[in-house]
């Protein structure tokens, strides 16, 4: 054995930043060696993108009102700039999705108890994934974007307009990242914890994601617009065709801030019950 | 009165755990002086992973004073921590990481620097033979991944160390590895507390036995005392007519009656001499013995002895 007393730092001192790099780097390792669930979440939006601009899209950009020209292929092009924000919003999700499933994959293996008997930062386990899952998100999102351009998605940000994008995508998926990790605690199963997030796949279809909401019933309208996708699609919308966001952004922001919060007490509080 | 130098490794007052109307653990007292191997030794659901579970920091103490490396559980987990390591039962290793990138993992969680880390885990990869080290461990067997869980622990050079069942579903093989790796680590000054189902395991490792029972120690001590606890060896005679048994006991004197067999348990240090002797007197009266057997008491009468069930009486010969 070699000297303990010498090597070792004082024993009380935690590092958080430290022990979340770390975790990260475990979790990028993890990411690697288990490709197949990361290649699918990308994939995920990248089809959606194409089955809603090519397969519907001719119909549905003609029934967004306003003067469409040429036909189909007009309609097929304003589509593609009305929806690629909802595809971009889905490729959040389907990254915190992802999150949620290597929580509880993570949480079925002995060595979150090796961690928990460790001194270390615990929550550094937890924001090891949430960094993790924010890398993933921005590889995820340039992909996506990628793609939407490729196919027609033509938006008018200039730089200013792509930072103020780029900055708040971070912060929508940050929050949602949380709210995922304590999803992933709270199920049973990793297929549970494959589940639990779909609501959030879906919202953006109950909202103003993929049609103008005026277009359904009244109901259903109320629910889509007090939702918390709407204000956060919009303001995506006016960022990347370099209109106004109003009201939106503010909405949107604070939707975030208190998905946030609230998913990092509850996946703190979930992480430090006794198993 | 000698001054104690070291306080004990661990210390265990009146320890307490129920889940629900459960109780697990009902009032335990437990002293483990440093350096030494200390064994719990229970069946399936005596509560001595629980008993691991609360001294490791998992799991909260309904009630109860435990001190561990000198610091007390309920006020200074985290110094519990940082002198602790825990193997359990159920392997505590990432599974997509290689054997190597698992020790530098935990050489980076405790603070070791690069090239410490890296030095610490190669010499761990060389002790416990884990030559795979750059393979995934989803490639290693049961052994392989014990080894480097035990490893793993290590990398922290703990003062402490609990091993919950360290070799369960091992191979004979695998688990006499374990065992030299253990009597090694206590050499290095370590204390070592070891939870077993396996009474062989603790005869061969620890220096101190506790037996747990429903949540309680029923006996505890050195693998010598535990034996000497219960009735020494003895010879156990069975007769398939009932006045020979008669016979036997007016000749050999004392003797007592096995409960359900026609049986006679006569006391006996097992010698060469004390059986031609016992033989000797049979045949001069012409007693029929229709089966002998040589009892020498070891862990597992203890243990039936003081857990109750089944008796030391219906112990079958070996």
């Amino acid at each position: 054995m070699s000297t303990p007393a010498l090597t070792r730092p004082a024993p009380l001192r935690l590092y958080p930043l430290r022990d979340s790099m770390t975790m990260l780097r475990r979790n990028l390792k993890r990411m690697l060696r288990y490709p197949s669930m990361t290649v699918m979440l990308v994939a995920m939006p990248v089809v959606f993108l194409l089955l809603f601009v090519y397969v519907l899209g001719g119909t549905l950009g003609a029934g967004l009102g306003g003067p469409v020209s040429g036909g189909a292929a007009g309609g097929r092009a304003a589509y593609a700039n009305y929806v690629a924000p909802a595809i971009i919003l889905m490729t959040v999700t389907a990254t915190v999705q992802g999150t949620a499933i290597s929580i509880a994959m993570d949480l079925t293996e002995g060595i979150i108890a090796r961690f928990r008997t460790m001194h270390i930062a615990r929550v550094s386990v937890l924001t090891g994934h949430v960094l993790g899952s924010l890398i993933q998100a921005i590889i995820s999102l340039t992909l996506v974007i990628g793609v939407a351009l490729l196919v027609g998605f033509r938006p008018t940000a200039g730089p200013l307009g792509w930072l103020a994008t780029a900055g708040f995508l971070m912060a929508v998926t940050f929050a949602l990242v949380w709210l995922s990790v304590a999803l992933g605690q709270v199920s049973k199963s990793v297929e549970t914890a494959s589940n639990l997030p779909m609501p959030l796949v879906l919202l953006p279809f109950l909202g103003s994601g993929f049609v103008p909401t005026d277009s359904m019933p009244a109901g259903l309208r109320w629910f889509a617009e007090y939702q918390p996708f709407t204000p956060i699609i919009e303001t995506l919308r006016g960022l990347l065709m370099d209109k106004p966001v109003g009201a939106d952004a503010g909405i949107a922001l604070a939707w975030c801030a208190v998905i946030a919060l609230g998913g990092y007490l509850w996946s703190r509080r979930l992480f430090n019950r006794e198993s | 009165m000698t001054i104690q130098h070291s306080r004990p490794a661990i210390a265990v007052t009146g320890l307490r755990k129920s889940f629900g109307d459960q109780v697990v653990l009902d009032g335990l007292d437990l002293r483990v002086p440093r350096g030494t191997v200390f064994s719990l030794l229970g069946a399936n659901g005596a509560g001595k992973t629980t008993t691991v579970k609360i001294l490791s920091t998992l799991l909260s103490a309904d009630a109860g004073d435990v001190r561990v490396a000198g610091h007390d559980l309920a006020r200074e987990p985290d110094a519990v921590r940082a002198a602790i390591g825990v193997t359990g039962q159920f392997s505590a290793v990432d599974n997509l990481l290689t054997g190597e990138e698992n020790l530098l993992l935990m050489a980076d969680l405790h603070h070791l620097g690069r090239g410490e880390g890296r030095r610490r885990a190669a010499r761990l990869l060389g002790q416990f033979d884990l030559k795979a080290g750059r393979k995934p461990v989803s490639t290693y067997s049961g052994g392989m991944r014990r080894r480097l869980d035990l490893a793993m622990t290590l990398v922290g050079s703990p003062q402490v160390i609990f091993l919950d069942e360290p070799t369960t579903g091992l191979d004979p093989r695998s688990r006499r590895d374990m065992w030299q790796i253990v009597r090694e680590l206590v050499a290095d000054g370590v204390t070592i507390f070891l939870t077993t189902q396996y009474l062989e395991e603790a005869d061969e490792l620890a220096d101190r036995i506790a037996v747990l029972d429903r949540g309680r120690v029923v006996a505890e001590g050195t693998a010598q005392e535990l034996k000497r606890r219960i009735p020494g060896g003895h010879v156990r005679l069975r007769f398939v007519d009932p006045r020979n048994l008669d016979a036997a006991l007016g000749v050999l004197g004392q003797t007592s009656r096995d409960s359900d067999a026609l049986a006679l348990r006569v006391p006996s240090d097992g010698s060469l001499r004390s059986l031609k002797d016992l033989i000797g007197r049979l045949d001069d009266r012409a007693i029929e013995v229709d089966e002998l057997s040589v009892h020498t008491p070891d862990l597992d009468d203890v243990f039936l002895a003081l857990t109750g069930n089944p008796t030391p009486e219906k112990v079958a010969p070996r």
